[in-house]
């Protein structure tokens, strides 16, 4: 079974695409997550386009330089990027079938997006602590949405993240739970790529400002 | 069985040489894609606070390296290559780009040319009209 599968495998890697015949289903599952993604990165740049348009438009209030801190978002920047990189151990710890390996890979990976969301929660409550909400200015609407809204996101992958390792203790690396877990890396990455135009948009540009 | 196969992840068969070979190259991946991620955030804080740079380039230059930035995560973390396996993610890619760039450049565009356009305040009209 597994040398026929092996070359099977290798033949499918020889013959040209429009004699391979179906691609296989992990590849297609990560091609129809991806376009869900994808969906949701042309929600998030509605959201850019509208914060960038809408960051002067204090109407009196604090502006962007009076309320943001530079050193937590560094420390944001930093955890959401180790995670991103954890993430990835954690796919090759999947790949070999490693049980402790993608354990490990995970709780680190959950640690440092809670901590993420523990700074996020913390910079929203200092913000409304100063009057800042999101209902004092444009631009305090645009910025609550734009944050806010990847925050959610973030806190949706944490959930997924604790259901997958439920799933792995439970059932064990089968075909289903793998491509899960391949699904949940793709959107731990995008989320990811998301907050690099966060930190770039919103935060320097609105230091430089 | 053809049905199992395709069930499939590639490299499950695999022996566990050509396994453990699999886990150091994706290993290696990981790595570069982190330094390189690194190196571009740390460059965009830098720039944003130093006064080295000529100030109105600055924000151009910070979208340049967010821009690479995002390329690198797509390259080394999301694995969007240039493989037959990754022609439709690459094209849907491509699409998705396409209205990024629509929505967020042609907003950008059309807010400015409005306000440009913008009739002043009521009390610069009055001022207007009394001249």
């Amino acid at each position: 079974m597994s040398i026929a599968a092996t070359t099977l495998d290798a033949a499918h890697e020889a013959l040209p695409d429009s004699e391979a015949g179906p691609a296989p289903k992990r590849i297609v599952v990560a091609y129809g997550f991806w376009i869900f993604l994808l969906s949701d990165i042309v929600m998030f740049s509605a959201f850019f386009a509208s914060y960038a348009v809408l960051s002067s438009a204090t109407a009196g209030g604090p502006s962007s330089a009076a309320l943001f801190n530079q050193t937590r978002v560094a420390i944001e920047t930093a955890c959401l990027l180790a995670s991103s990189y954890t993430c990835g151990m954690m796919s090759l710890a999947i790949k070999s079938e490693n049980r402790i390996g993608t354990y490990v890979g995970a709780a680190v990976t959950f640690m440092l997006g809670a901590a993420f969301l523990t700074l996020e929660i913390n910079e929203f409550a200092s913000m409304a602590a100063q009057g800042a909400t999101p209902q004092r200015s444009a631009f305090l609407s645009a910025f609550f949405t734009l944050v806010g809204c990847h925050g959610l996101h973030v806190s949706v992958g944490l959930l997924w993240l604790i259901v997958m390792m439920a799933q792995v203790a439970a059932r064990g690396f089968r075909a289903t739970v793998q491509r899960r877990l391949l699904c949940f890396s793709l959107f731990w990455h995008t989320l990811d790529i998301i907050w690099v135009g966060i930190f770039t948009v919103v935060y320097l540009m609105g230091i430089v400002a | 069985m053809t049905a199992t196969h395709d069930d499939r992840a590639p490299g499950y068969d695999t022996a566990p040489a050509d396994r453990q070979a699999e886990t150091s190259s994706g290993l290696l991946v990981y790595s570069i894609g982190l330094i390189l991620a690194v190196i571009l955030t740390a460059t965009s804080f830098w720039a944003a606070n130093t006064s080295l740079l000529w100030a109105p380039g600055v924000p151009l230059g910070l979208a340049v390296l967010a821009i690479a930035q995002m390329g690198v995560h797509l390259v080394f973390f999301l694995h969007i290559t240039t493989g037959s396996d990754n022609t439709n993610n690459v094209l849907a890619l491509a699409f998705g780009m396409l209205i990024v760039t629509l929505v967020v450049g042609g907003s950008l565009w059309i807010m400015a040319n409005l306000n440009a356009n913008m009739m002043p305040a009521p009390e610069l009209m009055n001022l207007h009209m009394q001249r």
